[in-house]
């Protein structure tokens, strides 16, 4: 896995609610049986008019949204179902951290096994973060892994939680299997137990 | 004398191989199903790590989400060239690894969370994990059951563990008898109305009271397979009779004294009196009416003789955004009642709701009854062991004179990635699990409702009220 120090960026705001894996990655694209090539249909649906040309009224499509690495979304996203594709797709078209005030489970420990960090922050923060950012689409933020801090585009930084074993893989890039392998002795023991 | 424990708790305690402190625990898995869309680059990376699969024993493979409800050989044609190398793959890997797989056309194919139960691989007290949000299903047995991404489907495959944060446990307490023509969909859309699409994030339901002890296997698994459309990762139900019931004699399930000494164990697993849960949510059945959905996702859901909201019903204006967002997408008046609203396509099937119980309930409904013209009904099984079942109570020749589109089992118009899908600005009534945009088809819209709603819908050609037609 990709380790996960520092970044910083302009971000693209997304701020609808509830987005969830079927917008971000409809299910008629997961026939595929590797991880590439699905960053030209993340947001399919809503990224492309029915012709198939770039729909100019979608954010990931507004020239200020070239080169973003950071997603600002509305509440609970990623919810529905879940499908890895969904941190697949937004890694694959380059955003490395998404800012909301609550991820899905499943699509939470998703990305977090694909370099994709999310941070949660309070409503408040969230609120001036979203203006911030469509107010001005250069604004860059700052996240520090380590110290869990957003340096928000007016100088403000705040601090975010996170689960510390999932820092401490993303700062260090580990693959969680791993670690879960090295406990083969107490795996065959509660398979004994268990039997 | 031990704390008393909820069900979560005995059935995670017993589970937890290691756990260090700060670290998430390493939790065994007792049973891992997979398919072939969320396995492949999990076997992919098996086999760049050079490792084998732990438990092949453990692991059941099925054909579900990509394959078409046509009959095979008709399929089998037209087969999507995708599609076909998915079905393709699943089958080498299994057969590389040593997995029982039911393929595509197999006596014994069928949904992924319709066999399990069906074939007794679901067992009370088990932890079970699938590539797939609705195996929350399984937690109708009192199995801690829950959705998985590719990266943990390889580490089970690896080493039959997950590691995991211990959720918080929910208590969903419903009480109350069901009014006739209010079912086990019902309860669930009206929690998930109740609860909202991200109300129990970070929790893993159980459902206890009188209305869920009263329901049959078939409702309970109707029940915990939407507890992800209110954020909760699982639902439980505690094992009783009724389970004991619907599991004996089933193919997979221990026999003779084997299966004493399993009923006396999973006889021990319900909550103790006096456990303590993190936080109860309460839900009168009686007060229940038939459900549907009006939005984009499953939390949007009333009465189906209520009026839709107004913007002026939400307070919080991000809330508001998304009601309008959403009537937009369905392209619905706010304050109007959804009843009588034309529909084009009648979806009855899915993991939610294609088991023979919800078969049964459809074709009462459209025994002497003709689908309405211009309707699509279309009918499909979630297995062939249901699919037979409902053949031997001549089902489907009720659903044919009907009218109705009589299919092969799958996943079908659920998940829209098999050659089933709704048309651009086509209406569903659907008893499957989620109305997002699109999630049936491009510029499909979806009203979630019961096997009950959803029959009768097909008959008149428009949102109806199911107890207007029970009575007559």
């Amino acid at each position: 896995m990709a380790r996960f120090t520092k970044l910083t960026s302009h971000a693209v705001p997304l701020p609808a609610e509830n987005v969830d894996t079927d917008q971000i990655i409809p299910a008629r694209f997961l026939k595929v049986i590797d991880k590439s090539g699905l960053g030209d249909n993340l947001f399919c649906d809503w990224r492309y008019l029915a012709d198939g040309s770039p729909n100019p009224d979608f954010v990931l499509n507004e020239p200020a949204s070239e080169g973003a690495q950071i997603l600002i979304a509305g509440d609970n996203f990623g919810c529905g179902s879940s499908r890895e594709h969904a941190p697949w797709a937004l890694t694959a078209w380059g955003l490395r951290a998404l800012i909301s005030t609550s991820f899905a489970d499943i699509f939470k420990s998703n990305a977090l096994k694909n370099g994709l960090l999310p941070v949660e922050v309070s409503d408040d923060v969230h609120r001036e973060l979203m203006a911030a950012v469509q107010a001005d689409r250069a604004a860059e933020l700052s996240i520090d892994l380590e110290a869990q801090t957003l340096r928000c585009p007016g100088g403000e930084v705040v601090r975010f939680e996170i689960d510390p074993f999932a820092k401490h893989c993303l700062l260090n890039g580990i693959d969680q299997l791993g670690y879960i392998l090295s406990f083969d002795a107490q795996i065959t023991a509660h398979e004994q137990r268990h039997a | 004398m031990t704390e008393p424990r909820t069900l979560f708790e005995k059935v995670w305690s017993d589970h937890v191989v290691v756990e260090e402190p700060d670290r998430p625990a390493v939790l065994y898995i007792d049973l891992h199903l997979i398919h072939e869309v969320t396995s492949p680059q999990a076997f992919s990376g098996l086999r760049a790590r050079g490792i084998g699969v732990r438990r092949p024993d453990r692991t059941i493979a099925t054909m579900d989400h990509s394959t078409p409800t046509l009959p095979r050989d008709v399929a089998l044609a037209g087969l999507d060239v995708l599609a076909k190398k998915q079905l393709d793959k699943l089958a080498a890997n299994c057969e590389e690894f040593g997995i029982e797989v039911f393929p595509w056309g197999d006596q014994r194919n069928g949904i992924v969370h319709i066999i399990g139960p069906e074939r007794g691989f679901t067992q009370p007290g088990q932890t079970i994990v699938c590539g797939d949000s609705h195996t929350s299903t399984h937690g109708a047995f009192g199995a801690l059951a829950f959705g998985i991404g590719t990266s943990e489907v390889e580490h089970v495959l690896a080493s039959q563990c997950l590691l995991q944060r211990r959720p918080k446990a929910l208590e969903v307490r419903v009480d109350g008898t069901l009014m006739p023509g209010v079912t086990a969909k019902d309860i669930i859309l009206g929690l998930c109305a109740k609860l909202g699409i991200g109300g129990a994030t970070g929790h893993v339901i159980e459902y206890t009271g009188s209305a869920i002890r009263a329901l049959d296997m078939e409702g309970r698994m109707t029940v915990c397979n939407m507890s992800i459309e209110a954020g909760a990762r699982a639902g439980m139900v505690a094992p009783d009779e009724t389970t004991f019931a619907y599991l004996e004699g089933r193919e997979r399930v221990p026999k003779g004294a084997a299966w004493d000494e399993a009923v006396a164990r999973w006889r021990t697993l319900p909550t103790d009196p006096g456990a303590r849960y993190d936080k109860t949510v309460t839900l009168d059945a009686s007060k229940l009416t038939p459900m549907i959905t009006y939005g984009t996702n499953p939390g949007m859901g009333l009465g189906v003789t209520e009026p839709l909201p107004t913007p002026d019903d939400f307070d919080d204006p991000s809330e508001r955004a998304a009601f309008e967002k959403a009537l937009r997408y369905m392209d619905l008046e706010p304050g109007k009642p959804l009843l009588g609203h034309p529909i084009d396509v009648v979806f009855i099937g899915s993991c939610t709701n294609a088991r023979i119980t919800d078969l049964r309930a459809a074709a009462g409904i459209f025994a002497g009854r003709k689908v309405k013209p211009g309707v699509r009904a279309m009918i499909v099984p979630g297995s062939h062991e249901v699919k037979k079942q409902a053949q031997a109570e001549g089902l489907d020749a009720i659903f044919k004179a009907a009218g109705a589109e009589w299919r092969e089992p799958g996943c079908s118009m659920c998940i829209a990635m098999n050659g089933d899908h709704l048309e651009p600005g086509q209406y569903a009534v659907s008893t499957s699990n989620r109305n997002f945009e699109g999630r049936q088809g491009k510029g499909g819209r979806t009203f979630l409702a019961s096997p009950l709603t959803a029959a009768a819908a097909a008959v008149t050609g428009e949102v109806t009220d199911i107890r207007t037609l029970l009575m007559s």
